[in-house]
């Protein structure tokens, strides 16, 4: 057990400070310290384009399709630094940590060349569809269905709560293509072109004013036969292996954002006088604390080699970052009282931390909501029986 | 970076399991419950036989080597059966400040002693202690094992003594203690010769950080425990026709449980680590460790009790044991709102 990165490792963090520093201090000043995920879509794509030409974009990925074959502990380094020197979150998130990953587990060597390249250079930003308007919860309800029909695919139906689909190239679409079939069964994994006559977004307005989610509805929508990842029919078994990269390590770079909001309210309590009061005291301490056991707990996972077992590190993870993220804003606005529930313009929107206090009501749902979570921790982490399934 | 057991880590984990599991039952513990809070004969084996007592002392002082990470592993499986032994007081404590402080003099005459058993040692800890020179005035009514101590090690804030129990001027009263299994006694010191250990700073230091560190692991074995006992129960006790474990109130609150336990047990060894590896966040992590893992313990064996039902408000059951060894860890060596608070001082500055 060790928790110390070797000298090398740190020579590393001080190639990849250096580098996002100067990014941050130079041609891409004018990003830096965004934390809406809506903000300037164009000049974070030409960002993810910056990071492939200089082989940042997917370190984690083989060499072969321009990553870096990245060692964990590099990983773990070029994701703390990344939040640290205050650069935006990754616009091809879904791209990079999880269309990419499904397809080099599942996808054939002719869709690997087709998606790799570009996802790694940054031209191919990706969303994803699975969440329906039935289909929240309960994923393997969804009802949107493929018909394959003269050497295509011809999809109907509706998702939601697709994070960015307004600014993305690609989508992929879980989908019902065995006709009658129910639950996870019947189920086809699709990649789809988002830019065609059949396929319509429109945003969704969230409690914050901002628009990040939308409605992405199909009808006739198309794409050619070859753009299912795995079978027809292995649909979930697709979507549950991606939904095991959502794990992986860019929680790290995600906490060492946690860190950057932890770290304002720390400042506005000293600036306010809030950090003389003791139960605000405590509060800080025990949000201190619980990022530190984030932090452990998520290398805890990642090192952990054996993956046949269920580790209850990952296991608790959305949960608990989640809850403590949902805590942290409740503490932002204690910190900061009536004057966080004023903005300074005309707009309804809001600073880092009144965004905070309200985004944080989504952490603990999306991704599967905090009593979902709960569910799998008891059965798959515990052995407690499971639900039972109604048939309404 | 490789936060995980190594294989030889995995090993003494293993080895401690099995023999605390064989060795310390319920049966066994009621009975040293019921007398001075000691299985002696357990004390002994685990002393003298499974050879772990010198773990975290140095070799140059007598002991196995090895750090508080092997010593955490240790606490872990004592703390899971709620195991009536002396270790926290005599071995993390009293044995650490004695080979961090102790002149080779001291090392000599008293570590061999506390590491096969033979001896037991009581830490006392008065931070209003008067020190004339080394005579020494104060006291602790709160000394784990204290009535079965030979010798005690006291300290104040900044000095460090050995006490033998029959100096003079020592008085000790064994206290009614709620946690039988880690009675406490009143020590009361009155004018009484102390002999000084040479280096105090980096006794109190080394004693306290192995103190947080021990009981935090202790804590996080008991919680674990709880759970594990408590998910066999819901998965045997039928109502309304069904498993209890079925019933979505009830495999929430085990969820709850395991999300506390997996966070516990990253803090228990960040700061075992932490401490060995010499880390600038050792401070940070022993204070998190102690404060969170005991809440934690305590939320654990509170909800054992609750999804028990009737049964787990018998003396019978041994739910008991670790409710009370839980809120016992709480208390003891400073409360979570103390760790915490230094943890705010850490952060803010001190409070106005």
């Amino acid at each position: 057990m060790k928790l110390g990165f070797s000298r090398e490792d740190e020579l590393f963090r001080a190639e990849c400070a250096d580098w996002l520093n100067g990014q941050m201090a130079g041609e891409f000043k004018d990003i830096k310290g965004i934390t809406k995920l809506t903000a300037c879509p164009e000049r974070r794509k030409e960002w993810e384009q910056q990071l492939a030409a200089y082989k940042w974009s997917c370190i984690g990925w083989p060499e072969e399709w321009g990553g870096r074959n990245a060692s964990l502990a590099h990983q773990v380094i070029f994701a703390e630094e990344y939040a640290r020197a205050g650069v935006p979150g990754r616009v091809n998130h879904i791209g990079v940590e999880l269309a990419g990953p499904t397809i080099l587990a599942f996808g054939t060597e002719a869709q690997k060349q087709r998606f790799l390249p570009d996802i790694a250079a940054g031209k191919t930003i990706f969303c994803q569809g699975f969440s329906e308007p039935g289909a929240g919860s309960d994923l393997a309800s969804v009802r949107t269905k493929a018909r394959l029909e003269g050497g295509e695919w011809v999809v109907n139906g509706q998702k939601i709560w697709t994070s960015l689909a307004h600014i993305s190239d690609w989508i992929f679409v879980v989908s019902r293509s065995e006709e009658g079939s129910k639950g996870p069964k019947g189920l086809t994994f699709l990649m789809m072109e988002i830019d065609q006559p059949g396929i319509e977004i429109r945003g969704i307005k969230q409690i914050n004013g901002d628009a990040e989610f939308n409605e992405t509805f199909f009808t006739d929508a198309r794409c050619p036969a070859d753009s299912l990842i795995g079978a027809p029919g292995e649909g979930w078994k697709i979507a549950m292996g991606l939904l095991a990269f959502e794990r992986g390590v860019s929680t790290l770079g995600q906490q060492m954002g946690f860190r950057n909001e932890l770290d304002e309210i720390i400042a506005a309590a000293k600036a306010n006088g809030a950090a003389k009061d003791p139960l605000i005291r405590q509060r800080i301490a025990k949000a201190e604390i619980g990022l530190n056991l984030m932090r452990y707990g998520a290398l805890r996972m990642l090192s952990q080699t054996d993956h046949s077992k269920i580790d209850g590190a990952a296991l608790t993870y959305k949960i608990q970052w989640a809850s403590w993220r949902r805590n942290l804003g409740e503490l932002a606005m204690d910190v900061l009282g009536q004057a966080a529930e004023v903005a300074e313009g005309a707009e309804y929107e809001w600073d880092t931390l009144p965004n905070l206090f309200l985004y944080s009501r989504a952490d603990t749902i999306y991704g599967g909501t905090n009593q979902i979570q709960r569910n799998l921790i008891a059965e798959r982490g515990l052995g407690m029986p499971r639900e039972p399934r109604g048939d309404v | 970076m490789e936060f995980v057991f190594t294989d030889e880590q995995a090993m003494i984990a293993e080895t401690a399991r099995a023999f605390f599991t064989e060795n310390a039952t319920s049966e066994r513990t009621r009975k040293a419950m019921a007398a001075d809070g000691i299985d002696a004969e357990l004390w002994t084996a685990f002393c003298q036989e499974l050879g772990l007592s010198g773990i975290g002392i140095p070799e140059s002082a007598g002991g196995a080597g090895l750090g508080l990470v092997e010593l955490a592993i240790i606490a872990e499986a004592a703390g899971a059966q709620v195991a009536a032994l002396p270790m926290l007081g005599s071995l993390a404590m009293a044995a650490q400040a004695i080979a961090a402080g102790g002149t080779p003099e001291q090392q000599a005459e008293w570590l061999p002693r506390l590491l096969s058993g033979e001896v037991v040692a009581g830490y006392v800890h008065d931070a209003a202690l008067a020190a004339n020179g080394d005579v020494l005035t104060g006291g602790d009514r709160f000394v784990a094992h204290g009535a079965s101590a030979q010798v005690f090690v006291v300290t104040s804030n900044t000095g460090a003594w050995i006490v033998p129990v029959d100096a003079a001027g020592l008085a000790v009263t064994a206290q009614t203690t709620m946690d039988q299994t880690r009675p406490y006694a009143q020590v009361a010191l009155a004018g009484v010769q102390g002999a000084p250990l040479g280096n105090p700073a980096a006794a109190i230091e080394a004693a306290h950080r192995a103190g947080f560190v021990t009981v935090a692991a202790e804590a996080l074995g008991g919680a674990q425990a709880a759970l594990d006992r408590t998910v066999g129960y819901a998965k045997e006790r039928v109502q309304f026709g069904r498993a209890i474990g079925s019933f979505q109130a009830y495999k929430h609150r085990l969820a709850d449980m395991m999300i506390e336990i997996e966070q516990a047990r990253s803090a228990v060894y960040w700061a075992a680590c932490a401490v060995d590896e010499g880390s600038d966040e050792a401070e940070l992590a022993v204070h998190s460790a102690k404060s969170f893992a005991a809440d934690t313990y305590f939320m654990c064996a509170g909800n054992m009790i609750q999804l028990h039902g009737g049964i787990g408000f018998t003396w019978e059951h041994d739910a008991h044991l670790y409710f009370k060894r839980a809120r016992a860890i709480q208390s003891m060596l400073g409360s979570g709102n103390w760790h915490r608070e230094r943890i705010a001082s850490m952060i803010l500055g001190d409070a106005a």
